[in-house]
């Protein structure tokens, strides 16, 4: 296990690697300085702000100093908001993201897997064409729909549920805060979720194992938990990976519908105001996030499957 | 049945017949034909302009006048929505096109080839497989800036990948088969077995991906558009629309029809497509890999 977590630490550091050498590498051959923008800058002063930022230097240099910089831990300069270091202005964010992510994630699998159970154990009925429906309304409506639909609807008709906004501490009114955006994220994956147990489990149902631990005399609950589940469960842990990147790249959106102060809105914004060093520094945290992700659903997969080896 | 004589059918026929018995798959068809054509249809017939503003009348709700109610500039929604739909559209449509041109190509050469060069091509594919699809979108949008032009070249360029994969796995078992291994006997060249052997056979798995292709193209669009990353002001696409709709959220008044149309036109379109492609998938018979 310890081999397992050091050899992905120092895989998910080389592919850090690989990533902020491709985003530094568009970044330098993009035309235009980010600089100049829409404003009329003197070029004495143009000058001054290049030295500033490093970006008069060549190439390799600024390549040089910018890696470096990771290394010491800083993360550079905004430009946008002159003054401030890129670590001081998102790595605040990141834990907001980093619990939107993680609920949404578990939503999805503890929505998803029984309503997964329910359709495959009720095949063909009611329990079965309601989960068909909810995973289809999932695929339909992406979540940059699903979110505004279910602000208005929640909070702003019905006024059930806050807006907007992330929750500063644990009481009732604040956590309440959580529930729209963790379904907007969760939506589609608790779709997919559902679909790829029900599959699984039908596979699971017809095998010979089965058939003996019903021949046995277990009862129905006991040959679905603990006999089919274990192996029908099998396709969903390996969409967990993938899924964890998709609910990153979709908490982007749902921070921006419900106005959470998280990462996404510094990836947006400074990726509109090519605020680069900024726009490297999130790029870098997101693809952490989805690494230790990774990392955290192969662990999870092995404690599951003791026939899956972490190599 | 007994006096007509029996009439040879080709496999795309074949599969025609069963893609029309498809109830599902056929009103999803004439549906989405329907919103295709009425994007460009609409904006013309109306007696509104997409983008001439008048902020007196901005958020009005639906009435005899905007059937869909107007903006947050006082421009009818109804007109944005199917103008949007336009661009929506040729985004998805044009996309595809690139990533089936890039796709089929590589994929054919791959399989052809074969060998070791086989193997390196579809490595590389893989490691595009491997990086975050979607970043790496943003990254080149953010930096290339927001064009009609670069918005679908991009996503194009980014969604290839399976439709390789696919062509090079067809390509890689007719070229063992005993039909064209019978057409290289009789000497036909190799660019007239793939063109007329080959292409024919994989025509039917490469238009499936292609019809399931469109609307997930479409959708990465609307997200990019929705974070004001893809198409731009005066220009706009269903995802800018709901983008507006879900900016103009208030807890005082809820102009719900600045979400509800272009979000209804959207998702009414991704089902269809979806729904026509499954379609198509059944009919051709083609194994999902």
């Amino acid at each position: 296990m310890l081999v397992f977590v050091l050899k992905r630490i120092a895989g998910g550091i080389l592919t850090l690697y690989v990533i902020a050498t491709l985003c530094f590498v568009i970044i330098y051959f993009t035309p235009g300085s980010p600089l100049t923008g829409e404003r009329n800058v003197p070029p004495e002063v143009l000058r001054n702000l290049e030295r500033a930022y490093n970006l008069d230097k060549p190439l390799h240099t600024q390549y040089f100093l910018r890696m470096k910089g990771y290394l010491t831990g800083d993360f550079g300069l905004s430009i946008k908001y002159p003054g401030k270091r890129v670590d001081e202005l998102i790595l605040p964010a990141v834990p907001k993201s980093f619990q939107l992510g993680s609920i949404a994630f578990f939503v999805a699998m503890i929505v998803g897997i029984p309503l997964g159970i329910l359709a495959a154990a009720r095949q063909n009925k009611l329990p079965d064409y309601v989960a068909s429906s909810v995973a289809l309304f999932g695929i339909v409506l992406p979540n940059f729909l699903l979110g505004p639909l279910l602000a208005m609807v929640f909070a702003l008709w019905l006024h059930w549920l806050p807006v907007a906004g992330w929750p500063e501490d644990f009481s009732i009114e604040e956590l309440l805060k959580v529930i729209l955006p963790a379904i907007t994220l969760s939506g589609i994956h608790i779709a997919y979720v559902s679909r790829l147990t029900r599959a699984g489990m039908l596979d699971v149902l017809h095998k010979d194992f089965i058939r003996t631990a019903r021949s046995k005399g277990l009862d129905e609950r006991s040959v679905f938990l603990k006999h089919a589940l274990k192996n029908g469960i099998t396709p969903v842990l390996s969409y967990a990976g993938p899924m964890a990147a998709y609910i990153v790249t979709g908490s982007v959106v749902v921070e921006k519908v419900f106005n959470i102060p998280g990462l996404g809105q510094h990836f947006v914004d400074s990726a509109l105001a090519r605020d680069q060093a900024v726009f490297m520094g999130a790029v870098l945290i997101y693809s952490c996030l989805v690494i230790v992700f990774n990392m955290l659903v192969d662990i999870g997969y092995s404690l599951l499957d003791p026939r899956v080896r972490l190599t | 049945m007994s006096d007509a004589a029996v009439e040879g059918r080709s496999p795309g026929q074949l599969a025609l017949r069963r893609f029309r018995k498809n109830r599902r798959a056929m009103v999803s068809f004439w549906l989405v034909l329907a919103v295709g054509l009425s994007t460009p249809l609409i904006p013309l017939v109306s007696p509104h302009d997409y983008r001439s503003q008048t902020l007196e009348r901005s958020k009005q709700a639906p009435s005899g006048t905007y059937w869909m109610g107007t903006d947050t500039n006082g421009r009818d929604l109804m007109v944005r929505s199917f103008y949007g739909g336009q661009i929506s559209f040729a985004v998805g449509l044009l996309a595809t096109a690139v990533s089936l041109f890039i796709g089929v190509g590589y994929g054919a050469v791959s399989g052809f080839l074969g060998g070791k060069i086989d193997g390196l091509m579809m490595r590389f594919v893989d490691v595009l497989y491997g990086l975050p699809n979607m970043f790496l979108v943003i990254i080149i949008m953010s930096l290339l800036g927001r064009s009609f032009l670069i918005v679908f070249m991009v996503l194009g360029c980014f969604s290839w990948m399976t439709m390789s994969r696919i062509v090079r796995g067809q390509v890689l078992g007719l070229k063992e088969k005993e039909f064209v291994e019978a057409a290289r006997g009789l000497g036909v060249t190799t660019p007239a077995i793939i063109a007329r052997h080959m292409l024919p056979n994989i025509v039917g798995p490469v238009i499936v991906y292609a019809t399931l292709t469109v609307p997930s193209v479409m959708l990465q669009e609307a997200f990019l558009s929705f974070l004001g990353l893809g198409i731009s002001e005066p220009q706009t696409s269903w995802g800018l629309l709901i983008s507006d709709g879900a900016g103009a959220l208030n807890p005082i008044r809820i102009y719900w029809w600045l979400v509800i149309f272009p979000g209804t036109l959207l998702a009414l379109t991704l089902f269809c497509l979806n729904a026509v492609g499954d379609g198509l998938r059944d009919a051709f018979d083609v194994q999902q890999r």
